[in-house]
Parts: C-alpha cells; sequence; structure tokens
C-alpha cells in the first residue's frame, strides 16, 4: 500500500491527537486501503521521433526541488538514452496516464523511484522487441546503448527513431517485469545533471507563472479584508470602477466561516477583484478602494491573546493523550534530576519569492489554466466545485513556480483567477502583491511545548514528557500543528508521554517544508541538548546512547522498523540510520576536538523525517551585543542507497539549511485580527552576508532512494541554537531569536 | 502620456502613466519578462536591471525617471547567455527555483564591472540586497568568483 496525495490531505486534517508530524507514509494513511492506481504506459511518457530525437514528460510540478530533472532522469537511464540527447517536455496535468502529478512530503523520489525506472525500462524493452521484429532476430541479442539498438551477430544497430512508430504500436510491456539496470551501470542516475530550465533561467526567459502572456489578457489584484476570512459590507466600487485602466470590479463573498478549526481549503477568502489593463493600475486602484468590512469573529485574535491561553492550558491537565508508556509521573518524582523547560515558537510565513497567482482563460464553457500548484489535481477538483462546472471542461497547464515550499499545496489562489475568468470576457492574470502574500499566507501554526525529563544517579534519561500546546477546535489539530505518536524520542525513554491541547485558532494553516517537524525538531533536539548537559555529558554521546536502548515498539508495530528497503516500506526511524548521520557529522566536523572559546561553540542536532535522515553540526559566534554570526555548518544525510543528482541534491541541502536559519528570526504576530508583518522589510529572509561555508556529506545504506526536499531542514534550527549556548551559555526557548535577546549580526 | 524608453539597444516608446514604475512597464507594457517582482519595496533585488552600469531595483524607478537614460535587463546581458556571469551560473547550476536569479545576475555584472575581482566582503555588500528564497548564496558567490577569473583569463587573452 501507498500513500496517495489525497491521504496526504487528509493527514493534515485529521490531528485529533496529532499524526501529522511525518505527513509521508503514516499507518494511518496505509489504513485508509489499497489505492487504484493508474496503469502507467511508457507511451504517455516516452516520445521517439522518428529522427531519434526524445522527449520525456516531466509529470510533477517543478518549483525548484528539481523534480523536471529527476524523474525525467530515472526514466532516461533505463530508456538507455544520454541524457544530453533528451529534451524535457512538462506534461499538463493527466492523472490517468501519468499518475500522482503533486510535488510534496518529499515523495516523488520514493515514489517515482522505482515507476519511473520500470517505464523507461518498458520503453527500451518496446524499441528492442520493434527492432527484433524489423530484424527477424532474437530480441535477446539485441543490446542498446546511447538511444540506438544493436545487434552484434549480424553487425547491425540503427537509432531508437527507426524503431519509434513500431514500438508505439506494441502493446505495453508488464511494467513488474522489466528488467531494470544494476545500479553499477548507471549512466545518468547518480551524475550530476544540469537544470533543464537553468539554461533559459540565466537568460531570462519567461518560465514562471507570473510570465505567463495571452493574447487580450487582463490582469487581476484582490483586496480582502485585514483580518481572515472579513467579508464585504460596502463599497465604493462605482468610483473605482471609473479609474485609468479598470475593467471589472467584482465583490467576492467568499465562502470561510470562522470557527475553531480552519480546515485544508477552506474555501474562497471573501474580497474585492479588480481586473484592469496592467497589474499596476489595478494595484493602484486598490489604493483608492474604500472598504467598508464586517470583520467578523477573527478580529478578537492576538498574539498576546495566544500566549495567555496557551501559558494557562499548560498549566491545566492535558487534554489528549497521544502517547504514553511507562508511568512517566513516579519516574519523574523518583528522578535524581528533572530538567524542565518551556519552548515557543511563532507562526511563520511561507514568502515564496514569487507571490501567489494564476492564469485562467474562461472559453465556451471551457477553462483553461495555468497554474503553479504543486497539488494540481485538488486544484482542478476545487475549481470544478466552486465554479459548478465539469472538472472534464478543465484543462491544466503546469507552469514552473517561483518556489513553494509547502505553500503552492494549496489553491486559493488558482480558484480565484478562475473564478475571475469566468466572469470576464479575456483571459486574466491574478497575481498577489507581496503584502497579499504575507497576509493571507496558510501560516506555519505557532506552538507551545511543556517539557519535563528525568535523569536518574548515573545520568541517564529515565523519563520524558511533554505537552504541546496547539491551535485546534479539540478534535482535530490545524494543518502542520499536529504531532505524531512515534515523535522522536518517543520508544527510547524508560517511561514517556505526550499530550496535546488546543486553543482555538480562525486563521488558515498549512504545510511548511518539513511540517511539523520544523518546529518540533528545534523543541525536541533542543531540550535533549539541555538534558545531556544537565547530566554533565556531551549531547552527542547522550543522544548515541538513548538511541542504543530503544525501550518500546512504534505505535505502528514494531515490523515495520525493518521494512524499508522496499520504497512502500513503512515510516519510522532506523535507529541505525540516525545514528549513522550523527556519527559522520561528528566527524566531519571534528566534534570531539571542538576546543571552548569564550563567544563561540557548536551545536549537533539530528532529525528523522519524510524517510530522511540529517544530523547538523553548527559553529556560530556570539559578540557582545548578542549577535549571532553561523561561521560554518556540516550536515551528514542518509538518503538511502542512491544520490540521483547529485549536485542538484547538494543545493537542496543548503538550501533547506539557509531556510531553516530564516525561521530562526521570522515571526508572524496578530493584533486585533490582523497580521502586523507586510514585507521583507519587517519578514526578513537570510542575505548573502549571513551565510555559511556549507559541507555536505552523505552515507549511502542500503535503503531505497527518498526525497530531500524536506528532511535537510529541521535540525539547523536546534544545531544553532545549541551552538548558541555553547558559546554563551544562554538557552534560546523561545523563537525567534529576538524574543530571546539575540539576532544575526 | 508618451515616454521613451531604451531598453536593450531598443527605443521603445509607451504610453502610460509617468509614474508607473520601470519594472511594469517592462513586464505588462514591453513584455521583457526577465525582471520579476518579489517586493515592491526595493528589498528582494527580484526586478534588477542595470542603468548606467549600476544595479538598480526597477520597481523604485518610475519610467518617467529613466527617460533617455539606457536599461539593459537580463535579456540584453547578452544575445545568447554568454556574459561571463550567466555562463558560471549555468556551470555552477546555481538556480533552485530560479525566481531571483535575473536579479542576482545583473547585481553580480553590475559588481563586477565595477570590481572585476571581488573580495567575499565586497561580494557581501553588493548582493545582499538579492535575496534568495531557496539559498542559494553559496553557489552564488562560487559563481561570482569562477565569473571573476573567467573575466581576468579573456582579459589576459
Amino acid at each position: 500500500m501507498r500513500m496517495h496525495r489525497r491521504s496526504f490531505l487528509q493527514l493534515t486534517a485529521l490531528a485529533g491527537g496529532g499524526f501529522a508530524l511525518d505527513l509521508y507514509r503514516s499507518p494511518l494513511a496505509e489504513a485508509q486501503g489499497p489505492e487504484k492506481k493508474p496503469e502507467l504506459t511508457p507511451q504517455a511518457f516516452i516520445h521517439i521521433a522518428p529522427d531519434g530525437a526524445v522527449t520525456i514528460m516531466a509529470r510533477a510540478s517543478e518549483s525548484g526541488q528539481g523534480m523536471r530533472n529527476m524523474l525525467p532522469m530515472l526514466i532516461a537511464e533505463e530508456l538507455d538514452v544520454d541524457w544530453k540527447d533528451v529534451h524535457v517536455q512538462q506534461a499538463d496535468l493527466n492523472e490517468k496516464i501519468y499518475g500522482q502529478q503533486f510535488s510534496g512530503g518529499s515523495a516523488n523520489t520514493p515514489e517515482g523511484w522505482e515507476p519511473m525506472r520500470r517505464v523507461g525500462a518498458a520503453g527500451r524493452q518496446l524499441l528492442v522487441t520493434a527492432a527484433a521484429q524489423s530484424w527477424a532476430v532474437p530480441a535477446a541479442e539485441c543490446t542498446t546503448r546511447s538511444g540506438r539498438v544493436m545487434h552484434a551477430a549480424s553487425g547491425r544497430s540503427a537509432s531508437y527513431g527507426e524503431f519509434a512508430a513500431k514500438a508505439a504500436s506494441l502493446p505495453a510491456p508488464d511494467l513488474a517485469t522489466v528488467k531494470l539496470k544494476d545500479p553499477k551501470d548507471y549512466c545518468i542516475i547518480g551524475h550530476s545533471q544540469q537544470g533543464v530550465d537553468t539554461h533559459k533561467i540565466v537568460t531570462g526567459k519567461p518560465l514562471f507563472g507570473i510570465d505567463v502572456e495571452l493574447p487580450g489578457m487582463l490582469y487581476a489584484s484582490i483586496e480582502k479584508a485585514p483580518v481572515f476570512a472579513g467579508k464585504v459590507k460596502s463599497a465604493n466600487l462605482d468610483e473605482v470602477k471609473t479609474l485609468p485602466g479598470i475593467r471589472h470590479v467584482l465583490v467576492i463573498d467568499g465562502g470561510i466561516t470562522p470557527a475553531a478549526y480552519t480546515p485544508w481549503e477552506p474555501g474562497m477568502e471573501p474580497g474585492i477583484a479588480i481586473v484592469a489593463d496592467t497589474w499596476w493600475q489595478a494595484q493602484q486602484a486598490r489604493k483608492k478602494l474604500k472598504v467598508d468590512w464586517d470583520l467578523g469573529p477573527a478580529a478578537t485574535q492576538s498574539s498576546q491573546g495566544f500566549a495567555a491561553k496557551a501559558a494557562e492550558l499548560l498549566k491545566a491537565p492535558p487534554a489528549n493523550t497521544v502517547r504514553r508508556y511507562g508511568d512517566v509521573d513516579t519516574a519523574l518524582k523518583s528522578a535524581a534530576k528533572v530538567v524542565e523547560a518551556t519552548y515557543e515558537f511563532p507562526f511563520i510565513a511561507h514568502v515564496t519569492l514569487e507571490p501567489q497567482g494564476s492564469t485562467a482563460h474562461w472559453k465556451d464553457g471551457k477553462l483553461e489554466m495555468w497554474s503553479t500548484s504543486t497539488l494540481p489535481g485538488d486544484g482542478r477538483t476545487l475549481v470544478a466545485k466552486t465554479l459548478g462546472i465539469q472538472e472534464s471542461d478543465i484543462t491544466t497547464h503546469m507552469v514552473r513556480s517561483g518556489g513553494s515550499f509547502g505553500r503552492r499545496l494549496q489553491n486559493d489562489y488558482l480558484v480565484e483567477a478562475a473564478w475571475i475568468a469566468k466572469r470576464v470576457d479575456a483571459p486574466v492574470k491574478l497575481l498577489w502583491s507581496r503584502e497579499d502574500d504575507i497576509a493571507h499566507d496558510p501560516f506555519r501554526p505557532a506552538g507551545t511545548f511543556g517539557l519535563k525529563a528525568g535523569l536518574d544517579a548515573q545520568g541517564k534519561m529515565t523519563a520524558w514528557r511533554q505537552h504541546f500546546v496547539t491551535f485546534g477546535d479539540g478534535k482535530h489539530a490545524t494543518s502542520g500543528g499536529g504531532i505524531g505518536q512515534d515523535a522522536y524520542p518517543a520508544g527510547f525513554p524508560p517511561a514517556y508521554a505526550l499530550y496535546t491541547s488546543m486553543q482555538p485558532l480562525m486563521l488558515r494553516t498549512g504545510a511548511l517544508r518539513a511540517p511539523g517537524d520544523n518546529a518540533y525538531c528545534w523543541v525536541a533536539q533542543s531540550f535533549l541538548d539541555e538534558v545531556a548537559c544537565a547530566a554533565g555529558r556531551d549531547p552527542l554521546d547522550f543522544q548515541l546512547e538513548l538511541l542504543n536502548n530503544k525501550q518500546m515498539p512504534w505505535s505502528s508495530g514494531e515490523h515495520d522498523a525493518v521494512g524499508d528497503h522496499e520504497p512502500t516500506g513503512a515510516s519510522v526511524l532506523i535507529p541505525e540510520r540516525y545514528k549513522g548521520v550523527l556519527e559522520l557529522v561528528a566527524e566531519k566536523s571534528g566534534w570531539a576536538k571542538r576546543t571552548k572559546v569564550p563567544g563561540r561553540g557548536m551545536g549537533i542536532a539530528a532529525w528523522f523525517c519524510h524517510l530522511g535522515y540529517f544530523a547538523e553540526v553548527a559553529e556560530v559566534s556570539v559578540d557582545d551585543r548578542n549577535q549571532v554570526t553561523v561561521h560554518r555548518v556540516w550536515a551528514a544525510g542518509d538518503v538511502g542507497s542512491q544520490i540521483i543528482n547529485p549536485n542538484a541534491a547538494e543545493s537542496m541541502v543548503q538550501g533547506g539549511i539557509v531556510e531553516g536559519m530564516g525561521h530562526l528570526a521570522q515571526e508572524i504576530t496578530l493584533k486585533d485580527g490582523q497580521i502586523q508583518q507586510s514585507n521583507f522589510d519587517d519578514y526578513p529572509l537570510m542575505n548573502m552576508s549571513q551565510v555559511p561555508k556549507i559541507e555536505v556529506y552523505w552515507r549511502k545504506t542500503d535503503y531505497a532512494p527518498t526525497g530531500l526536499g524536506e528532511p535537510t531542514l529541521p535540525p539547523i534550527l536546534p544545531a544553532v541554537g545549541n551552538a548558541i549556548f555553547a558559546a554563551t551559555g544562554k538557552r534560546i526557548r523561545t523563537l525567534p531569536l529576538q524574543r530571546s535577546g539575540f539576532s544575526w549580526a | 502620456m508618451l515616454t521613451k524608453l531604451t531598453i536593450n539597444n531598443v527605443v521603445a516608446t509607451v504610453d502610460v502613466a509617468p509614474d508607473m514604475p520601470l519594472l511594469w512597464v517592462l513586464r505588462d507594457v514591453l513584455n521583457i519578462k526577465g525582471p520579476k517582482y518579489g517586493c515592491g519595496i526595493g528589498m528582494c533585488g527580484a526586478c534588477t536591471v542595470i542603468i548606467g552600469g549600476e544595479a538598480v531595483r526597477s520597481c523604485q524607478k518610475t519610467v518617467s525617471s529613466v527617460t533617455d537614460q539606457p536599461v539593459t535587463t537580463i535579456e540584453g546581458l547578452s544575445p545568447d547567455g554568454s556574459h561571463p556571469v550567466q555562463v558560471a551560473w549555468e556551470s555552477i547550476d546555481v538556480p533552485q527555483c530560479g525566481y531571483c536569479q535575473a536579479g542576482q545576475i545583473m547585481s553580480a555584472a553590475a559588481l563586477l564591472q565595477h570590481t572585476p575581482h571581488p573580495t567575499d566582503a565586497e561580494i557581501d555588500a553588493a548582493m545582499s540586497g538579492n535575496l534568495c528564497r531557496c539559498g542559494t548564496y553559496t553557489r552564488i558567490r562560487q559563481a561570482i568568483h569562477q565569473a571573476a577569473q573567467a573575466g581576468a583569463a579573456a582579459s589576459k587573452g
């Protein structure tokens, strides 16, 4: 059974006591039963022209994670063509022939690794069969190389192009039985291949969603309430309609009723859409809009209120038990030493550098969309439902986007563009401003953890108790605000408890790169460092010892722990792999020989999520004004047996680390229901001068390859926090850094 | 209002409001899509073009302020991606999403015009206003050094 995108969505909404932490291959998803998979045929993915030109369809959306390379590379390898001869073409949305076309959860590598290679191998087999028939020789005597079929005995050799027409008419081979290459023979996989769009990017070609240009196209911008789901009572629409370049002014009633729990894709936010000859004119007209908003109940929300409620809930008995074994309370009472701390992290926003937007054209009862969604199938479903049209009347082109990081898993901007297009007699490009993008992001939710750990007289951990105060209606945690039953270090301390309590949140949240893990890893790995220090132990040794002493089976059953060799394996932590990356990063960073210098320190942390293992060491210095410089970072990763595209993989690790550093200093706050940040002046990204040297090392293991988008990110937050502690003796327990008295230099 | 512009050595006359930002004239009037919108307040650098040898945020320049000043966008840096900065960017495969990279390349090209062999500190100073959300900074730095070396080799040759 395999995780499917739909399971992914349901998971995010299901977190009663949790489960949303690891969005990939949760036991819950598997419990939902087998999904009917489309029959993949090589003909859908591979097109070979009579002149031998090879086109491979890229099925997944591209937002910078390298999907246009990775999946076609798998096909090309087994097809046995040279990568330089391959033209990669982005497929339109058609999951009946391409299978899943979503990009998220670092799922494309484990989900594509075997099927895509089999598609390529099937294509090769078709060409060999066609050649053998043409030459009247046994197929078994034919070999292939660089897009040619050879028959040594007769000395024949010809380009794939000669057999393309015949191969296309043959029945598709059984994917399960096609022969795959021995990895030692790989010519494409494991060799760095330049991004298929890199030349176009460096020459400024129009590639992105924002660049879509259609004849007669109009531009749209939407004014929304300053408070989530606030409705339009009245506005000076007639006046705005007369402004230069303005063609349409449309009131969106929207479909969201603010409640304690806001589901994934809750519906359209109300607002006023302005459609103009240029986007700038639409923006200028927004400045002249005078709207009387019905702000609704969300206007009562504030960060201060959330913090006060969280503190109250933290003191009260927890509402839900996610996981408990051993007698935690007794173990804590009888401990020689108890370490206790509260960790708090803020809401943060995705801030993809290309703001949200889409282009749509409604004509003769059909809708054509140019979508940057990373979950385009669900986008089409949502558009059909919102507009009251058939999915079969929608064509979706998948356009490269300027970043997703989980943001484009939600399709709100796509629905808005479609809704406007249906009311306008022209193609329409919707673009959110940066301010719109921050104010109406599906945020990574804030959270608070109360933690206690017990140590015995020998400094061994006897108990770990944590109470996570998150947001939701008591049954459902808000998206990105859940936690899993096996959240590390569950299973390792002799006694353990994980509780949750929830407070209402009338705000949209969502998956942000390594959802759940991007915050919880910081909590768990910072607190573990605290506990190690309290025990008088080196944090690396302390964690390795913990990993050596697994006490309890995983919640999904112990059998899963050894089943990860296959792509269909379970998502459970394998201690040997976790230890392996810790040991590798310790070796590469010279951890054991680090020296104590005041104001300078190293921190270590590791994490497992989305099937990948990463350990990271950060070296920082802190000046007398508590300004932090990260000088160097060492990263060690284990994502299985094969790094498919090494240069891109290394880039992905560096990017995850830079993004994670960014999270340390970012926060979204609310006052009177309004988001107080608006642009990069008050919501900073890391810049060139702040970025350390980053070394990346791989620990290759005998497991099927898994993805890199997510697991690279989480460990850097605690690694930096632990390094700041090593440098200063001050523990970062509240993010962003500024709220703990620190800032970036 | 009619405004005469010189973009990538081509003269264009546009009929737009004088306070329309150069970025939006380029993108939505002249269909020059290389410069990107990221913030609209000059904080991210995605819209960077070169005017008078300087890296300029085109979202912060009104169209009327650049009349008679030749503007170079990424499309005009070279006809085929052969500018040393573009070559370095391509060989190192700098981009992830790629959205910021036209702006990064324009800032780097302006830097190398003034400072053919920048130190890391000079790169920091010139490039810190160009944000990369994907975090490709280590590669951008590497590419600038590589382009500087290529430029030196070319001038010696």
